[in-house]
């Protein structure tokens, strides 16, 4: 039972979702009661497949059992233990807080959410390049149906700039495997390490070509400069409990560059190691400037929490621009942070607009809030966490981040970042005032908190504080993935032993 | 028949490519169509052009890539429910935003609210 572990993220939201796409109409408890338990096993799931990943051994599933470099396999090394642990708290918290109303507003919002897990977690998992086109396609499919969840006019307009954008994306995708596949013959990542270190110089130029396409689709998932402009619209346009889980898409992008770039364009591939570097670097720099542009710009809560994703994901690219293990250890760490906090700030972004009445998440003068000094807490800590501000886990993320920065790297890094961050701080508290001080004369709203709608957004936010206090085994957990991550031949030992794993 | 393939291809690209850019969202949906045609055939040629490779290894001899055969059946069948769902949406934009630009708005009133 126990080697089963490692397909069970996939397996498990899968039984789950199709159990409750049975019926459509239904009892609605049973199917919140199964959705949130089925999460709830995903975070048992996800902690023992870290327990399991922590040793530092890299194991594989093999569907079929059909040994690698044949079949397809499912790898669990520290960085994809790591990613299912967070897609597990975070839905946990997304899926309790969708249960307090926002689930009955449409159809099937259960099922589907299972499913986005599923692709979420498959696309972390998988050691196949195909097939990591194939779970993007289902946490894509899944996506859409829940971006548009509960209609409206400005969702169905959001919904399709991203449906388009992404089938165009899927297209490149396919093209920029085939590329890889005609060069190698292999789709397994590992295997294809392999194959690369032993290609001659002339088909170096396709493999550069497809790497580089690759690089163009996982930027248009993780929003990187000139491809981000889907973002701000359809994170705000969609309902909060799917915006926050949106906050861990944007990472499947990120993770996707750091597994694509590590594992196969590493030290082994000669010529064509750290192909996506000047790139990466350079766009990551520009996402963070503009985004910080953004954030000043937004004139609603929503879209400002969206922008602040935008910075987040320029801050974790830079992280890869710099190509050191410590770099890629400080990212992992921030990404942690920003994915919890940016996804509770979308719930409560939602807990203040339902209060304010007609006004929502505008920034304008509305009603006074009903419970402003619980929300107003809430949101400082969310803010100072955010735009990083000790002694909260954004400005420890931060901190190593800019501390891994080479001479070179600092005259550029330093500056964006920080600057980055003052604007968000100027944003945030500009938002804060508005909301919490200047009101109308005027009765209160007679909203009450939801109880399960608050454990939603403390669940998230109190991951802030509890990153700081666990500060110490986090970042040794992120170092040593790391430098998993740093040694792709401990992999391709682990993948596949006969191939000399010198390589 | 390596350019003949190629060229086939790559016309498709192009017309995909230059629908896809258009602001109503039929040609926008039949753009994307032509586009994951042509992804198809790029894909069902990445294990190279070859005729009369036998299809189950016997030994020696040129045989066919099975391979790419297995990935075009998975991306028509991906690109299929993607391209169900794409006409699906656009002809609710349609029907919600009362026009069928891809940007919501008539394209006259467009040229006026640019900002």
């Amino acid at each position: 039972m126990l080697q089963h572990l490692i397909v069970l993220p996939v397996v498990l939201p899968l039984v789950c979702g199709i159990l409750l796409l049975i019926s459509r109409h239904g009892s609605t408890s049973l199917k919140r009661v199964l959705g949130i338990g089925s999460t709830a096993l995903l975070l048992a799931v996800a902690i023992a497949l870290v327990d399991k990943a922590a040793s530092g051994e890299v194991s594989y599933y093999a569907l079929g059992d059909w040994q690698p470099p044949f079949g397809i396999v499912m790898v669990l090394d520290r960085l994809s233990a790591l990613m299912i642990l967070l897609t597990a708290v975070l839905a946990l918290g997304c899926v309790v807080f969708a249960s307090a109303g926002d689930d009955e507003q449409g159809s099937n919002f259960h099922g589907l959410f299972q499913l986005q897990l599923m692709g979420i977690n498959g696309a972390f998992l998988t050691g196949d390049l195909f097939n990591l086109f194939v779970f993007f396609e289902v946490l894509l499919l899944a996506s859409y149906a829940l971006l548009m969840h509960g209609g409206g006019k400005s969702r169905i307009q959001a919904g399709l700039h991203y449906v388009v954008l992404n089938l165009a994306g899927s297209a490149l995708f396919l093209i920029a495997v085939g590329v890889l596949y005609g060069a190698t013959g292999t789709l397994n990542m590992t295997h294809m390490a392999v194959r690369l270190s032993e290609l001659g110089p002339e088909s170096a130029g396709l493999v550069s070509a497809g790497a580089l396409l690759l690089l163009v689709v996982f930027g248009l998932k993780a929003a990187i400069l000139p491809l981000y402009f889907w973002l701000p619209k359809a994170y705000s346009s969609a309902p909060a409990p799917v915006a926050a889980l949106f906050a861990i898409m944007t990472k499947v992008g990120v993770y996707a560059i750091l597994r694509v770039y590590s594992l196969i364009f590493g030290d082994q591939a000669g010529p064509l190691a750290a192909i996506e570097q000047p790139w990466v670097w350079w766009l990551a720099l520009g996402t963070l400037a503009a985004s910080a542009v953004g954030v000043m710009a937004a004139r609603d809560l929503r879209l400002l929490v969206a922008y602040l994703v935008l910075v987040s994901v320029g801050t974790l690219l830079a992280g890869i621009g710099m190509q050191t293990p410590e770099a890629v250890s400080a990212l992992l760490f921030y990404l942690i942070h920003t994915t919890l906090v940016t996804g509770g700030l979308f719930l409560l972004a939602e807990l203040i607009g339902l209060q304010r009445g007609k006004a929502g998440t505008r920034l304008v003068k509305g009603r006074p809030l009903r419970n402003g000094g619980l929300l107003g807490i809430l949101f400082m800590i969310g803010a100072a966490a955010v735009a990083g501000l000790p002694p909260l886990s954004g400005a420890i993320g931060k901190a190593l981040l800019m501390a891994a920065a080479t001479p070179a790297q600092q005259p550029w890094l330093w500056p964006v970042l920080l600057i980055a961050g003052l604007f968000s701080l100027v944003a945030l508290s500009r938002a804060g005032s508005t909301l919490f001080w200047r009101s109308h004369d005027g009765e209160p709203s007679d909203r009450p908190l939801g109880r399960r709608q608050l454990f939603g957004v403390i669940w998230l936010l109190g991951a802030s504080p509890l990153l700081v206090l666990l500060a110490g085994p986090v970042s040794d957990y992120t170092q040593a993935t790391a430098e998993q991550l740093s040694t792709p031949a401990v992999q391709i030992r682990a993948l596949l032993p006969d191939a000399g794993g010198d390589a | 028949m390596e350019s003949l393939y190629a060229i086939t291809t790559g016309i498709l690209t192009a017309c995909g490519l230059f629908l896809t850019l258009r602001g109503r969202s039929f040609p926008v949906v039949v753009g994307l169509t032509l586009l994951s045609y042509a992804v198809n055939l790029f894909l069902f040629s990445m294990g190279g052009l070859t005729t009369n490779g036998a299809a189950i290894l016997d030994g020696g001899g040129s045989y066919a890539d099975p391979l790419p055969q297995a990935l075009v059946l998975t991306a028509i069948v991906i690109g299929f429910a993607m391209t169900a769902f794409a006409v699906i949406l656009a002809m609710r934009a349609r029907g919600d935003m009362g026009n069928d630009h891809v940007d919501g708005r008539q394209v006259d009133e467009t040229r006026e609210e640019r900002r």
